[in-house]
């Protein structure tokens, strides 16, 4: 009797592993994505499934460090990811990403010239581009009566308790490295000390460091300024029309999430398949409008029209472009920004 | 057959989702490549940092504590003093938002604090100035008082209404006033429901994470943060010493657990077997 409720016991939880049995029978296979949140018009995954008869189990992240945590993993079960930059240059780094097969992918020659063969992967042997942007500054314009020019009218006591900043590390250490004119790639430890003391000065201005919920909060009117990324700010101008965006022209952060297979994939081909159909003009074009963030895709960015080719949030003149860094790997010197952002964001004053 | 059997299930529960996990936290927090080290319990504890935001979490937890405490008590008296049928419907009013999981009660106070949330439309409404209430260390301690009051109240509760009745009878037969009545025979008599109440809420409150997340907009971190933030965005780098944080958390909260126990055993010989 012990035995067979021993038994049992481990039945039940072995169901409870197996319970996530795929869907659409045997020999359909599930291709496990896992994004930003917000970042994909669903529907365009029912028409893959359409399409292909390859199903998508959707999963989504916050974070680009938890990313990276999970590609780590030697288990690790995803089949298609949308890191950024500095984040593929890492995992390129250790090994962890597919070389794509470019046959597989034809709509790939859609893509902008000037996105494709960038520092972080040259020749873009493991990933495609997905969206871009540029970090700035969004703000309320019935708030903020001073010009948003540069970076210290995040420094501006005017706006104590009014600030939302961005509750990641190499952002908002960007932003202190940026006002202090200082590279946002700075191995220099004297330049992160610096860094931190501009924000741990700041702090008392600051309302509050969030992730994706200072869309919200700056569509409700709760807050002045925040730093945002450039397609996050076109969302939030489209629902609040008082909602205004400034790059400093003195430049900025240039980002690029693109997409890659982890080298663990055992479904390469239909992961392939996925990327050339989010490189189809059409649904780049579709997903773009949906998620509202700049599209590297030149036939898609075509079809989206003017509206979006003249709007410099969505379309950035090559000339600010030119001003503006991409992140890099920092390797094991991120450490020393870990320890400084936990300097700010322990610190009460 | 045995009764015993049917704790079988439940036992290889426990060893696989409560035990491993701890083990492995253990491991993680002694261990650097391998082999057997204490450096990173060192570094949780001489990093500045750390100790700071131990310290707050601490104070933080107490005091949530302490006023659950002062609003939970008189609560749980009130209803152990009334009819019983309109005690047992405020008793289930108090339980019903436990229902709900507390991350979206706590996402409700963001739409209740925000400035431009409904308390602060009541306040334009009364021509009164708005406050800047969210994102505050009292939004943070009163989302954990929130949360964390029902735990306080319902054992208190049970305490109470199981209390003999005559006791009380005899101390004003013997001349003893309201006053006196409950602070010699009620309060000395409720000491178990408080300490289980003092233990329910301290030890969720000092482990919490998400309501300093939610409701102090990342500007006053816990501990729960800290460690949250050591194997979410830090990467497999820092788990060791995020192990050893996690570690310490485990040893105070056993810790406060003993002495709540050993207090709880000292007033049972006091006042008497009560359970």
């Amino acid at each position: 009797m012990k035995k067979l409720a021993l038994f049992l016991a481990f039945i039940l939880l072995f169901g409870l592993f197996c319970g996530c049995a795929r869907r659409g029978g045997k020999d359909s296979v599930t291709l496990n994505v896992l994004n930003w949140g917000d970042y994909i018009d669903e529907d365009l995954l029912k028409q893959f499934e359409a399409e292909t008869g390859i199903y998508v189990n959707y999963t989504t992240m916050a974070t680009n460090e938890e990313m990276l945590v999970k590609l780590q993993q030697p288990d690790c079960i995803y089949d298609i990811c949308f890191p950024s930059d500095y984040i593929i240059e890492k995992l390129v780094a250790d090994d962890l990403l597919y070389a794509l097969n470019k046959d597989n992918i034809p709509n790939m020659q859609h893509i902008d010239g000037r996105f494709l063969d960038l520092s972080f992967d040259p020749g873009n042997e493991y990933s495609v581009p997905y969206m871009w942007g540029t970090v700035g500054i969004l703000y309320n314009t019935t708030l903020v009566d001073d010009p948003v020019d540069s970076w210290d009218i995040l420094w501006n006591e005017k706006y104590s308790g009014q600030i939302l900043m961005y509750d990641s590390i190499r952002d908002t250490m960007g932003v202190a490295l940026l006002k202090l004119g200082h590279s946002i790639n700075t191995r220099e430890q004297s330049d992160i000390l610096d860094a931190e003391a501009a924000l741990i000065e700041q702090k008392p201005l600051v309302l509050a460091y969030l992730g994706d919920p200072i869309k919200d909060r700056m569509i409700a009117g709760g807050g002045a300024l925040a730093i945002v990324y450039s397609g996050d700010a076109m969302w939030c101008i489209d629902e609040n029309p008082d909602l205004a965006y400034a790059v400093p022209a003195t430049g900025t952060n240039l980002w690029f999430d693109n997409i890659i297979i982890p080298k663990t994939s055992q479904h390469t081909a239909e992961a392939e398949a996925f990327i050339n159909f989010l490189c189809n003009p059409e649904v780049a074009a579709q997903n773009a409008e949906y998620i509202g963030y700049s599209t590297p895709n030149s036939a898609a960015l075509e079809i989206m029209g003017e509206d979006y080719i003249d709007n410099p949030t969505y379309n950035p003149s090559q000339e600010l472009l030119d001003k503006c860094d991409i992140f890099h790997d920092l390797g094991n010197f991120i450490n020393v920004y870990n320890d400084s952002w936990n300097r700010v964001k322990s610190f009460v004053g | 057959m045995k009764r015993t059997v049917f704790a079988y299930p439940y036992i290889v529960w426990m060893l696989i989702f409560i035990l491993a996990p701890m083990l492995l936290i253990v491991w993680y927090a002694f261990s650097k490549g391998g082999s057997f080290t204490l450096g990173n319990l060192i570094t949780a504890f001489s990093d500045p940092v750390y100790m700071r935001v131990l310290l707050r979490s601490v104070w933080i937890a107490l005091k949530a504590t302490a006023i659950c405490l002062l609003l939970g008590y008189p609560i749980a008296y009130l209803l152990s003093a009334m009819k019983k049928s309109t005690a047992s419907l405020l008793y289930v009013l108090f339980i019903v938002p436990m229902w709900m999981n507390f991350l979206l009660r706590t996402y409700a106070w963001q739409v209740l604090l925000d400035k431009s949330g409904i308390l602060n439309t009541l306040l334009a409404f009364l021509h009164l100035p708005a406050q800047n209430m969210l994102y505050t260390e009292s939004a943070i301690m009163l989302g954990t008082v929130y949360n964390f009051l029902p735990f306080m109240i319902l054992p208190i509760y049970t305490v109470l209404i199981k209390l003999d009745a005559s006791l009380v009878e005899a101390a004003h037969d013997l001349g003893a006033n309201g006053i006196i009545t409950f602070f010699k025979v009620i309060l000395p008599q409720s000491i178990p429901g408080i300490i289980s109440g003092i233990t329910m809420v301290f030890i969720p409150a000092i482990t919490t994470f998400a309501i300093s997340r939610l409701l102090g907009g990342g500007k006053f971190m816990l501990y729960g943060d800290l460690i949250e933030n050591q194997f979410i965005t830090l990467g497999k780098d820092a788990w060791p010493v995020g192990s050893a944080l996690s570690f310490i958390l485990l040893v105070l909260v056993l810790a406060s657990m003993a002495v709540m126990r050993q207090a709880e055993r000292n007033a049972g010989e006091e006042g008497g077997i009560l359970w």
